[in-house]
């Protein structure tokens, strides 16, 4: 009989297609990404996670749409293992991730919006992509002087082991035809080229950014999420790009005081609240430990603006005009949730400040912490609009 | 594998094809070629070798190889409906694994060349799928890869939205390698080219006919030839691309309309076929786990390989039993089977998952393979239906044009301005109107005016209308 099956086997190693296309779907989620920072970046799955883990970050424009049915609204049909009874819970129906933001189906029948999966790293690269420290001088020397050694320059004397050989050779070429022997041999002392280096040192630009948060009873959690949310992406990106920032951590609720890196992302006390407190610690620590000629100094601070009162916000007013006067920028960052909150707040003493150099946000959802970041760690140019809002 | 193991695979398959021969499958010749289980995943992701290059078949490599270096699921064999047939199996498979792999080849090759659905496949689609693949790169060069892959966006997401190709008639079954692509049907008044002599001197001459007050005449389900004939503003090219993407879809339409039957005729065949094999206890033990792991119901939804196994074999069993009186049970004898066997083989050649399912699927297979209707009900997926017919009927109802909506293109000068108004044809079942929204502006794109579609939401007819690809889709009660 003719037909019958034959076996062959080739190299496929040379093959490239699928990774190819996978190439240019990768490119899309990135871009899918970048267009939707503001929502990713609020995700609490993120800032709870280390940077090589991978997270999965909803992006809903990259599936392709078509006219399908409502699953939702649909009847259908599965499979047990022999003993399914009517009534029976086959699973949560429930992955609505943002109400408010239109339907999205369960996740039994089929996943609606895709979900990209990227290291927290590769997503923090993209969330940083146009973030720089704003106002930053070259200041003092370096706290580790980075040398950099360059070869720049040829010399005819010089260690041998720093030797030129290309420019030797074509040096005893070049003696050879003026003499008219032509060709290359019988190199002599002249002949010797060498390489030699020069030292650069790199002026680095110091700074030490203050951060400050409000533990006072009067944080909610959206307030504490918002707070622990932006300084997980500010500590991050100032580690990042900057090999010489330092970062100081100060609580305060009517008492300020310095705590490590831990107790400041996981404290949460009760009690009044009186900024002054805080402000007044980061002047003095930047008076003791940050002289100005060497430094660039970044107070931050996050609130919900309810202070203790007119003379604590008046003394607020003070102490960031006089770290202002020290400092490269102050930032303060003051959350309300859904903004309902009534305008008798820290925020509204900042307004008279004209200083651009004074950068005010206010913080009404999880999206604004991308604006946030953006508007802090800007080129600042132009004057800012500082506690417009 | 080994050199030695890769000649016991090829005499294993002798057998096997001469098996599969002697119980009465009539497969097309196969090509078998072993492959790194990269490729496996590629020729997954593309549905067959050498498709045309599109992120979302880079997005599907991509889940299926997540799958597979996850260890969560593997693909063992690919098989293209070609002639002479393409397989591929995953070269470090064992020689049993193959072995298994190779008997459910030839079924499905069988399956290809006789079922009455495929009597219209193009027989040659690797070499026209890399054609298109060809032209795709050139309009790249030409017209820039981001324009190229905006319109593949667009026609992709209604690419279900062509008319399916028709069942061949018997005369045709002829094995015809080549796909009859349909020609364009001409729509403009054609006319003949010495009119103008015959209408010397006359004063007047005849008016065209007046323009068919309906355009289409009749309403068009084939949404994506309807636009590569009508859509006023695309060039050549891009229709070129719509047809393209058109005739793959058409392509691959018969082997969505039989998944579970040709699944099923394949796990009946390697079973008869892996049986007769005499098989080391070892082998033998290895067979039966990976035959079931194939079976075993996976998931919420249906295993299409042992709802299809177990109707086959059902068929099989009833049609063996005696006749019952006044019940239609003619089947036509096949010399040397049972009459149980001769069904099996009948059914193959004329039904698709929609008539398997609505001849065969009995109360009790429903009841032995536990089939249930689920539904939502507030957070919670619930089982909701266990009456034989009812499960039978939504199985059915969600097999309809391959469990897409069904959209027709109703007007093609809506109100005049060539606008275009497509309609859903409302079967019970409501549109996912966030996603109609987003296809319709990619329909937009392709009909250069404004586009319109028709459904039924909450009982009451309701329009989404797209005015331009920038704006929001409206959406309109009436």
């Amino acid at each position: 009989m003719l037909p019958t099956a034959s076996l062959t086997s080739h190299d496929w190693s040379l093959h490239r297609k699928g990774p190819i296309d996978q190439a240019r779907h990768n490119e899309r989620v990135k871009d899918a990404i970048r267009g939707n920072l503001g929502e990713i970046v609020g995700e609490e799955a993120i800032i709870t996670s280390d940077g090589d883990k991978i997270v999965k970050v909803p992006i809903r424009s990259l599936d392709l749409p078509r006219f399908r049915f409502d699953e939702n609204r649909k009847d259908q049909v599965g499979q047990g293992e022999g003993d399914s009874k009517v009534g029976d819970v086959l699973g949560e129906a429930s992955s609505d991730r943002a109400p408010g933001q239109g339907k999205r189906a369960g996740e039994l029948p089929g996943i609606d919006y895709y979900e990209a999966e990227i290291t927290v790293d590769e997503l923090a690269a993209l969330v940083f992509e146009d973030l720089r420290l704003p106002f930053l001088q070259p200041k003092g020397r370096a706290l580790v002087p980075s040398e950099d050694v360059r070869f720049t320059e040829v010399r005819r004397r010089g260690v041998m082991s720093n030797l030129d050989k290309r420019r030797t050779i074509k040096e005893n070429l070049l003696r050879n035809a003026r003499s008219g022997l032509g060709g290359y041999g019988g190199i002599t002392t002249d002949d010797l080229r060498f390489k030699t280096w020069e030292t650069h040192v790199k002026e680095e630009s110091n700074a030490v950014v203050i951060a400050m948060r409000d533990v006072s009873g009067s944080m909610g959690e959206f307030e504490k999420y918002i707070t622990r949310s932006f300084y997980f992406w500010m500590v991050r990106f100032l580690r990042t790009r900057y090999k010489q920032v330092e970062i100081v951590f100060l609580t305060h609720h009517t008492d300020a005081r310095e705590v490590d890196e831990e107790t400041f992302f996981n404290l949460g006390e009760s009690g009044g609240t009186k900024v002054s407190s805080a402000y007044q610690l980061a002047l003095n620590i930047a008076e003791e430990k940050y002289p100005t000629a060497d430094w660039n100094i970044y107070p931050f601070h996050f609130s919900d603006g309810d202070n203790w009162g007119e003379v604590d916000n008046q003394r607020c007013l003070d102490l960031v005009r006089q770290l202002l006067e020290r400092s490269s920028a102050f930032g303060y960052g003051e959350i309300q949730e859904g903004g309902r909150r009534s305008p008798s707040t820290l925020m509204a003493t900042f307004v008279g400040i004209e200083d651009p150099r004074f950068i005010g946000v206010t913080i009404t959802g999880k999206d604004d912490v991308y604006p946030a970041l953006q508007k802090f760690f800007s080129a600042h140019d132009t004057p800012s609009e500082a506690a417009a809002r | 594998m080994s050199a030695t193991e890769v000649q016991q695979l090829e005499s294993r398959m002798a057998e096997i094809h001469a098996l599969a021969v002697g119980f009465g499958l009539d497969p097309y010749a196969v090509h078998f070629e072993l492959v790194p289980a990269t490729m496996m995943y590629e020729f997954g992701a593309y549905g067959i070798p050498g498709r045309f290059s599109h992120w979302t078949h880079g997005r599907a490599y991509q889940q299926i190889k997540t799958m597979y270096d996850y260890g969560l699921s593997k693909i063992y064999e690919l098989v293209i409906n070609t002639d002479p047939a393409y397989a591929f199996l995953l070269e470090n498979n064992s020689v049993l694994q193959n072995s298994l792999v190779a008997a459910h080849v030839l079924a499905h090759v069988d399956f290809f060349k006789k079922n009455i659905y495929f009597g219209r496949t193009n027989r040659g689609m690797l070499e026209t799928v890399s054609i298109h693949a060809e032209r795709m790169r050139r309009y790249e060069f030409e017209h820039g890869r981001e324009t190229v892959e905006g319109l593949l966006d667009a026609v992709l997401s209604i690419q279900e939205h062509v008319e399916s190709p028709p069942v061949a008639s018997r005369a045709e079954r002829a094995p015809d390698p080549r796909d009859p692509t349909p020609a364009r049907p001409e729509n403009v008044h054609r006319v003949g080219p010495y009119d103008d002599l015959v209408y010397i001197g006359a004063t007047s001459r005849p008016e065209a006919p007046p323009p068919e007050t309906r355009f289409p005449a009749e309403p068009e389900k084939d949404l994506l030839r309807f636009l590569a004939d009508h859509a006023p503003d695309l060039e050549d090219w891009e229709r070129d691309v719509i047809l393209m993407v058109r005739a793959e879809q058409r392509y691959f339409a018969p082997q969505m309309q039989t998944k579970i039957m040709n699944e099923g005729w394949a796990s009946y065949w390697h079973l008869r076929i892996m049986r007769e094999l005499d098989l080391p206890e070892q082998d033998y033990l290895e067979f039966a786990r990976l035959h079931s792991g194939v079976l075993a119901p996976g998931g919420r939804g249906i295993n299409p390989y042992y709802v299809g196994l177990k109707i086959f074999e059902d068929i099989e069993r009833r049609w063996d039993e005696p006749p019952t009186e006044g019940e239609d049970d003619h089947v036509t004898p096949r010399p040397g089977m049972s009459r149980g066997r001769a069904k099996v083989f009948e059914v193959r050649e004329l039904d698709d998952d929609s008539s398997f399912l609505r001849n065969y699927l009995t109360e009790e297979l429903v009841k032995d393979l536990d089939l249930y209707v689920y539904r939502r009900e507030h957070d919670r997926w619930v089982v909701a239906e266990k009456n034989w017919e009812i499960v039978r009927d939504s199985i059915l109802a969600s097999m309809t044009n391959f469990g897409q909506p069904y959209i027709i293109v109703q007007d093609g000068d809506y109100r005049g301005s060539r606008e275009l108004y497509l309609k859903h044809c409302f079967e019970g079942h409501e549109l996912d109107l966030e996603y109609g929204e987003k296809t319709l502006r990619f329909v937009r794109r392709l009909w250069g005016r404004p586009v319109h579609l028709e459904t039924v939401r909450d009982g009451d007819r309701t329009v989404l209308s797209c005015a331009d690809i920038a704006l929001r889709t409206q959406v309109s009660g009436g």
